[in-house]
């Protein structure tokens, strides 16, 4: 198991860099793992990981993209609930990227 | 799968309870993975499967993750649909109220929140099988 | 005497069942895992359980119940509910245990 060391402390990740366990999670180990992508995040980036980290504290799963982008565009309207911005956000693609900076899992359906 | 764009009707059969087994589990990893597919999906729940379903579920003394609330988020992945067979709850000593409220929001009603569960009973159950295009058993 | 433990759904298998036609007055059976959901009242388990409530005693591992949504009001009356140490005790407290799977 690999881990990473955040401000002097080790927290566990797996293969692809998802955080072991979702407790170890917190705001500074989320910009740790955004800048091993060279992001660094933006308050647009945070309202993004916060209402993941929100969705999977009540759903208990990591939505895949287009569950996130159709919610997204519910809570916080059209500019932001779609595509085009959300990977402008995490180019890497807003459910695997902005799961891994939430500390969440990698989404169940995202292929 | 959706080639030329034909809309298959999918039926995920759940007839384990949860925890004691893998297969309700299962059943919903591949529940969610297929939804990226864009096909007609429902769920039934026969058996002991009408478990998965029951409210209250609290596994932090089993130290297993209590997956019952994903159940909630299968609306939003369009799968709306949740039979539950009615002689299934009654030979268990339960009836709709021990179970929980799965909801959806409509989308296509200004997102009113409305009921994913429905009771059925045996015979409709056989018609809701007979309909499909495919049935997976879990 | 012996503890029974029973740790499948009584309307999946019938472990539960034979148990019961082989477990002698004054043993114990303790329902753990599935093998909870013979508990709830009103089932079809549970005229079976209510006749054998009769000459044994009968408790159900709690955590097992919680995590199955099971810990309502709606207990068949006379099942005593154990903890983790409880489970412990009555292994302690019983020549063997006899595992019905």
């Amino acid at each position: 198991m690999a881990t990473i060391n955040v401000a002097g402390k080790d927290v566990e990740v797996d293969e692809e860099g998802y955080l072991t366990n979702l407790a170890d999670w917190n705001e500074e180990i989320g910009a740790f793992l955004a800048s091993q992508d060279e992001l660094e995040l933006t308050d647009a980036h945070w309202e993004i990981i916060n209402f993941l980290r929100e969705y999977y504290d009540e759903y208990q799963i990591a939505p895949a993209v287009r569950v996130l982008t159709k919610a997204i565009g519910k809570k916080m309207g059209k500019d932001k609930g779609n595509s085009k911005y959300l990977y402008e956000l995490f180019p890497y693609g807003p459910g695997k990227q902005a799961c891994r900076f939430a500390g969440l899992p990698k989404p169940t359906g995202c292929i | 799968m959706s080639e030329a764009g034909v809309i298959k009707k999918f039926l995920y059969l759940n007839r384990k309870a949860p925890y004691g087994t893998i297969y309700a589990l299962e059943s919903l990893e591949v529940v969610l993975i297929s939804a990226a597919f864009e096909q007609d999906v429902s769920l039934a729940f026969v058996d002991d499967g009408v478990f998965q379903l029951k409210k209250d579920q609290k596994t932090d003394a089993i130290g297993m993750k209590n997956f019952s609330p994903i159940y909630n988020a299968l609306g939003d992945y369009d799968i709306t649909k949740l039979y539950v067979e009615k002689e299934s709850l009654e030979a268990r000593g339960l009836t709709l109220d021990d179970l929980m409220d799965v909801t959806y929001e409509d989308e296509d009603d200004d997102w009113a929140e409305k009921p994913a569960i429905q009771l059925v009973s045996k015979t409709e159950m056989a018609d809701i099988m007979e309909s499909q295009d495919v049935v997976l058993s879990f | 005497m012996l503890l029974h433990t029973v740790n499948k759904s009584p309307f999946e298998k019938n472990s539960l069942e034979t148990c019961l036609s082989l477990a002698k007055a004054g043993s114990s059976v303790l329902l753990i895992e599935d093998g909870v959901y013979a508990v709830q009242k009103g089932s079809q388990a549970d005229a079976m359980i209510s006749d054998a409530l009769k000459t044994v005693n009968f408790y159900v591992l709690g955590p097992d119940l919680d995590a199955r949504g099971m810990a309502a009001d709606n207990m068949i009356d006379g099942i005593k509910t154990v903890d983790y140490n409880g489970f412990v005790d009555l292994v302690a407290d019983h020549k063997a245990v006899q595992a019905w799977l």
